[in-house]
């Protein structure tokens, strides 16, 4: 679970050009880490690439927060 | 075996220039909103009395001068449009007859901004397959007339222009390899479904895109096809010496860099300066790399596009 939570803190840092100790479990990608539409959708093909998932349109929307995003991986991963 | 391979590359670019500033005065955005989201600074717009025809011919001038050939030695163009003249006839056979050399197969192919890629390789096939010996290959576009300038998300992505290339049968490739790709299934993300019926216009008359959705499938069919054509040609992606991409987003651009490995010192970029040009951006990409220097022969160059249909491909080229 941390290490979910760790890699999540890492791609989202990465992707959006902010330092890794901005990144709080709570931070919104668009209202705290000033992502705009396309950062959301790189994003969330970053989390795809790192858990080797595919992130359903419909589901990608209402990733919207760090914990959500750790949310979705957490529950996906082991399916 | 007979190969095919570019003989000459020329491009058109029409004079009036559309800057981001200028289009901020007629529909609410600003230079930064569209510089940090698509990397386009400004673009060109034909003029009311220009059609893609004549920027096609100004195209098609410049690549027979560049190829060295005699204007009458070309048996076969294909002209790739989305903004033809008129319903008929072809781009094609009105460029055909503007450069007043008749007989030759003239068509058009409609691909979108995947319509380059479809063409070079419709020529290729046709070279390969001894039906023609040199082909001249255009894309060429007034996409600015079909936009709405009241929809900031799209009117502020795309110019007009042209780019052509000729390419002539040859022992040694030339084109080394090539795919092409089209899945009907997202044909809702990016269109404009207007048709002309019973002397109206029925439908929507307008580009729409979906950008989000049009950006996630671009990159993924992008560095999936463009690593594709590497893999099955045997050629690493380390051995790519440019990458000519459709001047779509820039953000598109890196993100196909990243995923093939490729730094951007190694990548064509013409979007700040020309938008979205469809058909037309690879060729007049290709055309501004080869005339200034960058892409010289016996180099590496793969070639990538991606637009409406959905319908993309790549060529993988020794230039």
């Amino acid at each position: 679970m941390e290490n979910i939570e760790a890699r999540v803190k890492k791609i989202v840092a990465e992707q959006l050009g902010v330092n890794e100790a901005e990144v709080k479990i709570e931070s919104s990608f668009v209202d705290d880490l000033g992502a705009d539409s396309l950062d959301t959708v790189e994003l969330v093909m970053a989390l795809e690439e790192e858990f080797e998932c595919e992130i359903p349109d419909e589901d990608a929307e209402k990733i919207t927060t760090v914990q959500q995003a750790v949310d979705y991986v957490t529950a996906h991963l082991n399916k | 075996m007979i190969y095919s391979r570019i003989l000459g590359t020329g491009s058109y670019l029409p004079p009036t220039v559309l800057s981001n500033a200028t289009l901020a005065e007629r529909v609410e955005t600003s230079d930064e909103w569209i510089v940090s989201r698509t990397g386009i600074r400004e673009r060109r717009i034909a003029d009311p009395d220009q059609k893609t025809s004549d920027l096609a011919l100004h195209a098609a001038e410049a690549a027979i001068a560049s190829a060295g050939i005699d204007r009458n030695e070309i048996d076969l163009i294909i002209v790739a449009t989305t903004t033809p003249d008129m319903v008929f006839p072809s781009v094609a056979c009105l460029l055909q007859e503007k450069l007043g050399i008749h007989g030759g197969p003239a068509f058009d192919v409609q691909a979108v901004c995947a319509g380059f890629m479809y063409g070079l390789v419709t020529a290729d096939a046709y070279i390969k397959a001894g039906l023609a010996t040199k082909a001249l290959v255009i894309g060429a576009e007034v996409l600015t007339r079909i936009l709405d300038w009241e929809d900031r998300r799209t009117c502020v992505l795309f110019g007009d222009g042209a780019g052509a290339v000729i390419l002539g049968a040859s022992d040694t490739p030339g084109i080394r390899h090539a795919k092409l790709a089209a899945d009907g299934r997202y044909k809702d993300i990016l269109n404009t479904p207007a048709q002309i019926s019973g002397g109206k216009i029925q439908g929507m008359p307008y580009l729409f895109m979906d950008g989000p959705a049009v950006f996630k499938f671009a990159v993924k069919a992008l560095a999936d096809i463009a690593n594709k054509t590497l893999s099955e040609a045997g050629v690493a992606q380390s051995e790519v010496d440019w990458l000519v991409p459709h001047q779509a987003n820039l953000r598109i651009i890196e993100s196909t860099a990243k995923h093939l490995k490729l730094p951007m010192e190694r990548v064509i970029v013409t979007l700040p300066e020309q938008g979205n040009t469809s058909a037309a951006s690879i060729p007049l990409a290709l055309d501004t790399a080869v005339r200034d220097g960058r892409i010289q022969r016996g180099q590496t160059v793969l070639l990538e596009g991606i637009g409406g249909g959905f319908a993309w491909g790549a060529v993988l080229l020794t230039y």
